[in-house]
This record gives C-alpha cells, structure tokens and sequence, in this order.
C-alpha cells in the first residue's frame, strides 16, 4: 500500500531523465556525425588535387580541355606513353635517383659520425649553427655556386648537382640522427670500452647498427628532399644531369599546353615519394620541423 | 690498439665532426662570405667585375622592384600563416579524438607537403585556369562568379596563398596533433565538473596546454613562408608582371635572368637578414612568453 504513492510521483522525473539522457545520446550521435562529416571534407579538400591530377592523366587531351569537366571517361595511357618515350622520362628519373642516392650517401657519412659528437659531447653551439644554415635561404647560396661551377666547368656535372644537394640533406640527417643518438644508452658505448674497443670501434659497431631504424628514416627523407629540389637543379642541371621536377618544368614552355602530358608527369614524379612516405609517414613531421616535433 | 685508433679516441669529440663542419664550411659559410664581397661589385655575368663599393646596397634601396618584393614577401607570409595556424588548428582539434580510419587520414593530411612542389605547382596551375580550370567550374556550381586566379595582378598572391595554405595547415596540423595529445585527459575532466563547457574548455585548457607547439608551428612556418620558391616560380614566375614577385624570385632572376651577380648577391643578403631576424624576433617572442 506504502509503496504507491512512492512510486508513482518517482514516475514522473524518471521518464523526463530517461527523456533527456535519449536527447543527449541524440545530440550526442548528431554531434559524432557532424565531426565525422568535417573529417571527411578535410580529406576530401586534401586529396582533390591529386585526385584531379589522376583524372587529368588518363584522361585523353579533347576531355581534358573541355569547358565543364569530364568526370566519366575510358581511360587511356596514353599521356604516360608519351611522356615516358617521346620526353626520355627514365632517363630524367635516373638522374634524379643518382643525385638524390648520392648525396643522401656522402650526407650519412658526414653526418652521422656529427650527430653522434653533437648527442654525446653535447656540442649546443655545433648543431645550432647547423640549425642557421637550415634557415637560411636556400637561394642565398646559388650565386656563388653558380659562379664557382661555372669558372671550374662543372655546371651540368653530377658533382656540382650532388654537392648542392648535400646542403638539402646534411642537416637534415645530422639533427635527425642527434635525437636518435641521444637515446642510446652510454652504458653500452662504456661496456665496449672497457672490452677494448676504441670510441670508432664502439661507434661503428656498437652505435650504428642500434640505431638503424633511424638511419633508415633519416635517409629516406634526405632522398625525399633531394628528389623535391627544385631550385639548385634549375641553375646548374643542363641536358646531361636534368632531374624530373626541371624536366617537368621545362614541358610547360613547350608552348600548346598538354594537360595529360603534364598530368601524368606530376603522377610520376609523385609516385615514389608518396611510396617512401607511407614508409616512414612517423618521422615525416620529425624531419619537417628538423626535430622540433617528435614524431 | 693502434697508435692512430688511439689518436682518434683521444680526439674523437672534434674528429667525429669535422668532416661535416668541413662540408658546412665549404657549401654554406663560403658562399654567404662569398655574397657579400660580390655585393660590392658590379658583375654582368660573362663580363668582369668592377669594384663599386656600397652602390648595389643604395640601388637597393631606391629600387621600386626591390621594395615591390618585400611587400610582397610579407603579404604572403602574414596572410598565409595566420590563415594556416587557424586551419590546422582546427584540423589538430578534429583529428585529436577516435574514429575509423584514423591511421589513414594522418597519412592523407601528410601527402601535400612531401609531394613534390613542381607538381603541386602544376597541378594547381591547371585547376587554376581561367576558362578550362576545375575551380572555376566549382564557382559557378555555387552560383558565383567565376575568377582569372593567378592570371588577375591583385588575385595572383591570394591565389598562391590558397596553395600554400593547402600544403602547409597539415603540418601545423600534426604539429599540434602531437602536442594535444600530451594534454592530460583528467583537466577536462576536472573542467567538465567544474561546469566549464566545450569551448571555455578549449580557450582555458587546451590552448594553454599547447602554447608552444604554436610558437615553434608559427616559428617554423613563417620561414618556410619568407622563402617559397618552387609554387610562385612554377605557377606564376612571380606575375603577371612583377604582381607576384617575392624578394627570393626578384633575386633569383636578377642573377639567373638579368645576370647580375653582384646585385643579385646584394638582394640575397636582404633576403638572408629578413629570414634570419624573423627568425630571430620569433624566438625572442617565444622565449618572452
């Protein structure tokens, strides 16, 4: 009998909690859907371009300069075909490899003996003069190059194009490599020490084969790097040493634009970087902010 | 132990470097000492060189498409980056919580800046032009007017900034990613019960919490910013007429175009002391902070 009037005022703020608890969950899935909806437009604005740059290389060049896009259309190879025969592209993509491989090379052997003084020494000022030299303008060096390479007939020689390169790569390798160095452990070095083995011998056989993930990032982002150099390619490359991105460039002022052609060579040369991205995609921000932002 | 072996391990701490400090002085210290004793002649590449003193640097000055190229260095560095921080920013806050495929949008939101910036550049070349381009084809989906892009003088730095603010609000987007990650659950936890709502818990917890993942973000982007090359040259090559032309393209085709190696030493000296100094007053301002 007591438990009636107990119960039935209980009734009324149970349904109206229950009421808002299923309005939240609503306002709750509402708020999921929206922030999903936001993600997927971020990605879509950030893949577009290179979405477009798909379409636009297999697409033939009568789709590609029609006034409104064509979104459906058979696709053709023919774009590729002609960059790679009639515009010798392997042999602009060879080119690029050995500029980008060698001075990637010469850059870990610089600098990773470098990053180990700067880690272990603690040598501040070394790597912040490193630093300066990754601030400033690339282009800021490209005169005197220019004129150096120029007065010792090296224009267009991989010499002049590896060792230019290096500037791109060096830093990039050493400030990587200082963080990873860091985090090897004094105590093995010292163990090798005391087995008799010299500060070489405990670097080469102790340091560099522990620290192999990170030699493996810091070169393929240096390779990265160089492969995207631009700038230094364009004064002192010529028809012998032509990396892709001045190729590519220099397809623009063929005068008729050929929208496949161009489509195509962009998917070229993006290709193997996106490949090497999805290797080593966590210390892509790493090698970006020179180690500012671990990964 | 060898006599040398025991040589190096005595001297390692400045044997170990010295072949890169070597190379660093070769390719970099070289060439900026290089600069400015260049800056002193005047050099028609080809031809020789004659002593002038300080004239480059007082042509410089009174020269209207040196100052055109540090307006428009500025322009496009103080419109880019803010827009840049406020969209990564928000892309860091969206992408900082669970959801299916989260793995695969980082590694999305990471192609545009390692691709490579000739064909960025050229792909939004084509999207930018002006009768067959794809954006224009979006604008008029929308109802507006269609655009000449890069091809219109006062449209061709907002242009190229639309680029660069695609390249590059990922990267302060992962930067600060990492950062917000760092953040303690339990303060908004503690926020929550407080009765803090979503916002004031942003403006009060997570922009402190990341304050300087911002600076170092801004520090770094706003260098990168003073320098763009490879977008401007590509897209545009600093046009139409000189509409684009940033203080690094006026230098560049001072030496490369004009051939003028002395002047062009002396514009790459300005260069140098805008990126440095920015650097600079942004590493004051973050230390002040």
């Amino acid at each position: 009998m007591s438990q009636r009037p107990l119960s039935a005022p209980m009734r009324l703020p149970q349904t109206d909690a229950a009421r808002r608890v299923k309005r939240m969950k609503r306002n709750k899935r509402l708020q999921t859907i929206g922030i999903y909806l936001l993600i997927a437009f971020v990605l879509v604005v950030m893949l577009f371009p290179f979405y477009w740059m798909l379409l636009t290389s297999f697409r033939n060049q009568v789709d590609n300069v029609s006034p409104t896009p064509v979104w459906w259309f058979r696709p053709t190879l023919e774009n590729y075909q002609n960059v790679i025969r009639r515009n010798n592209f392997f042999t602009f993509t060879w080119n690029s490899f050995v500029i980008a491989a060698l001075s990637t090379l010469i850059g870990l052997v610089l600098g990773l003996p470098a990053a180990y003084s700067i880690a272990r020494f603690k040598q501040n000022g070394l790597a912040l003069a490193i630093l300066v030299a990754r601030l400033t303008p690339y282009i800021t060096y490209l005169v005197p190059w220019y004129l150096a390479f120029r007065a010792l007939g090296l224009i267009d020689t991989f010499v002049a194009l590896t060792l230019t390169h290096l500037i791109v790569g060096l830093p990039l390798i050493i400030w990587i490599m200082i963080s990873f160095f860091e985090g090897v452990p004094v105590e093995l070095e010292e163990a090798a020490f005391v087995d008799g083995a010299t500060r070489i011998g405990a670097f080469l056989r102790v340091i560099i084969p522990l620290s192999t993930p990170g030699i493996v990032a810091a070169s393929i982002l240096a390779f990265i790097f160089s492969w995207n150099q631009f700038l230094f390619s364009l004064v002192l490359s010529g028809p012998r040493t032509q990396p892709v991105p001045v190729a590519v460039f220099n397809f623009i002022s063929y005068g008729q634009i050929d929208f496949g052609g161009l489509g195509a060579a962009a998917v070229l040369i993006t290709l193997p970087v996106i490949i090497l991205t999805l290797i080593i995609q966590r210390w892509i921000v790493t090698g970006l902010t020179m180690g500012a932002v671990k990964g | 132990m060898s006599r040398t072996a025991q040589f190096i391990h005595k001297h390692s701490p400045w044997l170990f470097p010295l072949p890169a400090i070597l190379a660093i002085f070769v390719l970099i210290v070289l060439p900026v000492i290089a600069n400015f004793i260049l800056s002193l002649y005047s050099w028609f590449v080809g031809g020789a060189p004659s002593f002038v003193g300080l004239e480059n640097f007082s042509q410089a000055l009174s020269d209207w498409r040196f100052w055109n190229g540090v307006r428009n260095t500025f322009y496009f560095t103080l419109v880019a980056v803010p827009i840049q921080l406020v969209l990564g920013l928000a892309i860091a806050v969206l992408f900082n919580r669970k959801f299916p495929g989260k793995g695969l949008a980082r590694t999305v939101i990471l192609l545009p800046m390692v691709t490579t910036p000739v064909a960025i550049a050229l792909i939004w070349a084509l999207m930018f032009n002006p009768s067959l381009g794809v954006l224009n084809y979006f604008l008029e989906s929308l109802s507006l007017p269609r655009s000449l892009w890069v091809a219109q003088s006062n449209l061709a730095i907002p242009s190229l900034i639309l680029v660069d603010v695609w390249q590059w609000s990922p990267m302060i987007a992962l930067i600060l990613l990492a950062a917000l990650q760092g953040v303690p659950l339990d303060h908004y936890e503690a926020a929550r019960i407080d009765g803090a709502n979503s916002w004031q818990s942003f403006w009060r917890i997570t922009l402190p919490a990341i304050r300087s993942a911002i600076v170092v973000a801004v520090i770094l982007r706003s260098i990168d910013a003073l320098k763009t090359f490879d977008i401007i040259y590509v897209i545009t090559e600093g046009g139409p007429g000189t509409a684009s032309e940033t203080l690094n393209v006026y230098a560049f085709k001072t030496g490369f175009a004009f051939f003028r190696a002395g002047y062009a030493a002396t514009l790459l000296i300005f260069l140098m002391f805008v990126v440095l100094g920015v650097a600079m007053l942004l590493n004051l301002l973050r230390r002040s902070a």
